[in-house]
């Protein structure tokens, strides 16, 4: 009853089309947008912007590069991590060496300069795919790393390649509280998270869903598959770039090319499959889940060993932490292999029947 | 022109332990379509609980059966819990869920034995061979010659487990078709219990020979990355695709280490393999013994 499309009647293929065609979906779009842009900052402490949400932003964004990549193009990616420190150190240069360039402009053209770079990653994709493709991709995650920490020049010549990312300035107003960095961050993540929701629902988005379910096919009925392939590999980089400087000047202020190793490409792969592949809720979801169970798993170990006094070595309790990890990975694919953002549909459909059982 | 030929076979020569990391992979992929990024915990694993026991005062010689029922136990723990719900999944559910597995492996080595590296002795010595040297100028390490040996044993007797017996062509028929090999009646769960009980007894073997080299210590899960291009370069169904890949990875890039690394600034190990591999995939996308695949619409 709560959630029904009965009498919304679409009289044009535009609202068909339309990004949320059902009006209870756009209440609660708006309500979610109010409540993040009014009611967390008015809430929410410091340590809670800086050590959940900011990182849950800008990772939610990496997430939704590789979903674009890997959930709707169909091309499994072991990368994501480079591209997001091309982006960061590619706006650091472009700070350092425009004098006066505004900052979301040097974001915007860092984006592009990890696009440029994800093409040329992206060409193997033209012959090899599935695996072999995934481990391909871990060249640009190996070679992407080695070559910012070796060539000087990008990191200005400091010892090992780190930078320190130059204040956020926008109009005279310097970003520095953490609730304006995370409004910062939020604005940028929900644009384009809007504009991946477009882009997925239109002609590219459904070329790629055509390439994803069987690119032979795809091709016969004239998709370009070079097109539509580098294509999603360049929008998912511009994704990633862009998460990665963010990463850089909103999250960590110092960073080195290491920061951006496989590990996170893998963490960012976790939020895809947990969240729900092919999804721009999913990416929100996957990586809710893959920043909380770390900060929730040490809270409530660190409790049991207070309150019950066991007395658990700092080095068994983070080797707890990867175990349980693992093991909630393996479970999730278990019993929900097409993410939390099924979860939500199943949800969805209770709600259109309730109160009634049929 | 001696030297070249001393990094040139040195290169060869660990080039022989990626492949045995690789065979692992190459197991249960053939088997059972999974691409196990375990693979790398479970070397560590194993060589963490060899060691471990032999603090425990275990023999040597009794270590090393102890670990394989402790390997074979994980196998099927694994084969009950992680890959029996998920038959039928995407292959990238199953490669998640063995990221995962690797987490709780690498997890449970630690707190079972501790996180300290450990040296791992033989009884074989890691020193070049002296009159070799004196013979040609080139210095070969004993503990080379030896796992080179180990590899071929063990490759020969994969080779003719997988040809010659029952459970072998039982595996090959699951490698190729899941439902028809359950049509025509083989127990899909015990195969996959006896390949990653098989992969299980390789991880021990390349835990064995790495840890001897480089310590036990958690650095031996990297191990696992580098025997990805081997795989690639090799296809990643076949065994003599691992052996071949290995020697063509190890042997390049310790070449490209020597040679063309100081003009680069160094460390390019890192990288090289996978360059290489995804070059050489540009011409031959199914790498060098893999399976053609044929698609259709």
């Amino acid at each position: 009853m709560l959630y029904r499309e009965a009498g919304q009647f679409k009289t044009s293929y535009e609202t068909d089309a339309a990004i949320f065609p059902i009006r209870q979906d756009r209440i609660a779009m708006a309500l979610v947008i109010l409540v993040a842009f009014v009611a967390v900052p008015l809430f929410a402490s410091p340590y809670i912007f800086t050590g959940i949400l900011i990182p849950f932003l800008i990772l939610t964004l990496a997430a939704i590069g590789l979903n674009i990549l890997t959930g709707y193009a169909g091309q499994l990616s072991l990368g994501t991590a480079a591209f997001m420190a091309v982006g960061a150190f590619a706006t650091y240069n472009f700070v350092l060496r425009i004098p006066g360039i505004p900052i979301l402009l040097a974001f915007a053209l860092s984006g592009v300069v990890a696009a440029l770079v994800g093409i040329v990653f992206g060409l193997p994709s033209l012959r090899i795919r599935g695996f072999y493709l995934a481990v391909a991709t871990l060249a640009a995650q190996f070679f992407i790393v080695w070559f910012l920490t070796k060539v000087g020049w990008i990191s200005n010549y400091s010892s090992s390649g780190v930078i320190t990312a130059q204040p956020i300035v926008i109009l005279g107003y310097t970003f520095t509280a953490p609730a304006a960095k995370y409004l910062l961050v939020l604005s940028i993540v929900a644009v384009m998270a809007l504009a991946a929701k477009n882009m997925a629902r239109g002609n590219v988005g459904r070329s790629w869903m055509a390439v994803r379910d069987m690119d032979v096919a795809a091709e016969v009925i004239g998709i370009r598959l070079m097109r539509a392939k580098l294509l999603a590999f360049a929008v998912s980089s511009f994704y990633c770039g862009v998460a990665g400087a963010l990463f850089a000047y909103a999250y960590l202020g110092t960073v080195e090319p290491e920061a951006f190793n496989l590990d996170l490409s893998f963490r960012v792969l976790f939020m895809v499959i947990i969240g729900g592949v092919g999804t721009v809720l999913g990416s929100f979801l996957g990586a809710a889940f893959v920043t909380l169970v770390p900060v929730l798993l040490s809270v409530s170990v660190r409790f049991l060993d207070r309150n019950l006094g066991l007395h658990i070595a700092e080095s068994t309790i983070s080797n707890l932490e990867l175990m349980v990890f693992g093991g909630l990975i393996i479970f999730f694919l278990i019993v929900e292999p097409h993410g939390l953002a099924r979860l939500w549909q199943i949800g969805k459909e209770k709600l259109r029947l309730w109160p009634f059982p049929h | 022109m001696s030297f070249f030929f001393e990094v040139l076979i040195g290169g060869l020569l660990s080039g022989v332990m990626y492949s045995l990391v690789a065979l692992g992979f190459v197991l249960i992929y053939k088997a059972s379509g999974v691409f196990n990024f375990a693979q790398g915990a479970m070397v560590f694993f194993a060589a963490l609980t060899y060691v471990g026991l032999l603090e425990q005062g275990f023999s040597p010689w009794l270590a090393v059966p102890a670990t394989l029922v402790v390997m074979v136990i994980l196998a099927l723990l694994t084969e009950r819990f992680v890959l029996r719900p998920l038959v039928n999944q995407p292959q990238i559910s199953l490669f998640m869920a063995t990221i995962g597995l690797t987490f709780f492996i690498e997890g449970l080595a630690q707190i079972a034995w501790g996180a300290n590296v450990r040296g791992l002795e033989l009884g074989v010595q890691d020193e070049p061979m002296q009159w070799l040297v004196e013979a040609t100028g080139i210095g070969i390490s004993k503990f080379d010659i030896v796992a080179a040996g180990v590899a071929a044993v063990l490759v020969t007797l994969i080779a003719l487990f997988f040809n010659r017996t029952r459970i072998g062509r039982a595996l090959r028929a699951v490698a190729d078709d899941h439902q028809a090999a359950l049509a025509v009646g083989i127990p899909l769960q015990q195969i996959w219990a006896i390949v990653w009980g098989v992969a299980g007894a390789v991880a021990l073997v390349a835990g064995l020979l790495w840890g001897a080299r480089n310590g036990v210590q958690y650095a031996l899960t990297f191990v696992a990355l580098k025997a990805l291009p081997v795989l690639i370069l090799g296809g990643f169904d076949s065994v003599p695709g691992a052996i071949v890949g290995g020697l063509i990875i190890g042997a390049t890039e310790k070449l490209a280490e020597v040679y063309l690394g100081p003009y680069v600034g160094g460390g390019i190990e890192g990288w090289f393999p996978y360059v290489l591999a995804l070059l050489f995939l540009l011409v031959r996308p199914e790498g060098l013994f893999g399976e053609k695949i044929i698609r259709r619409i």
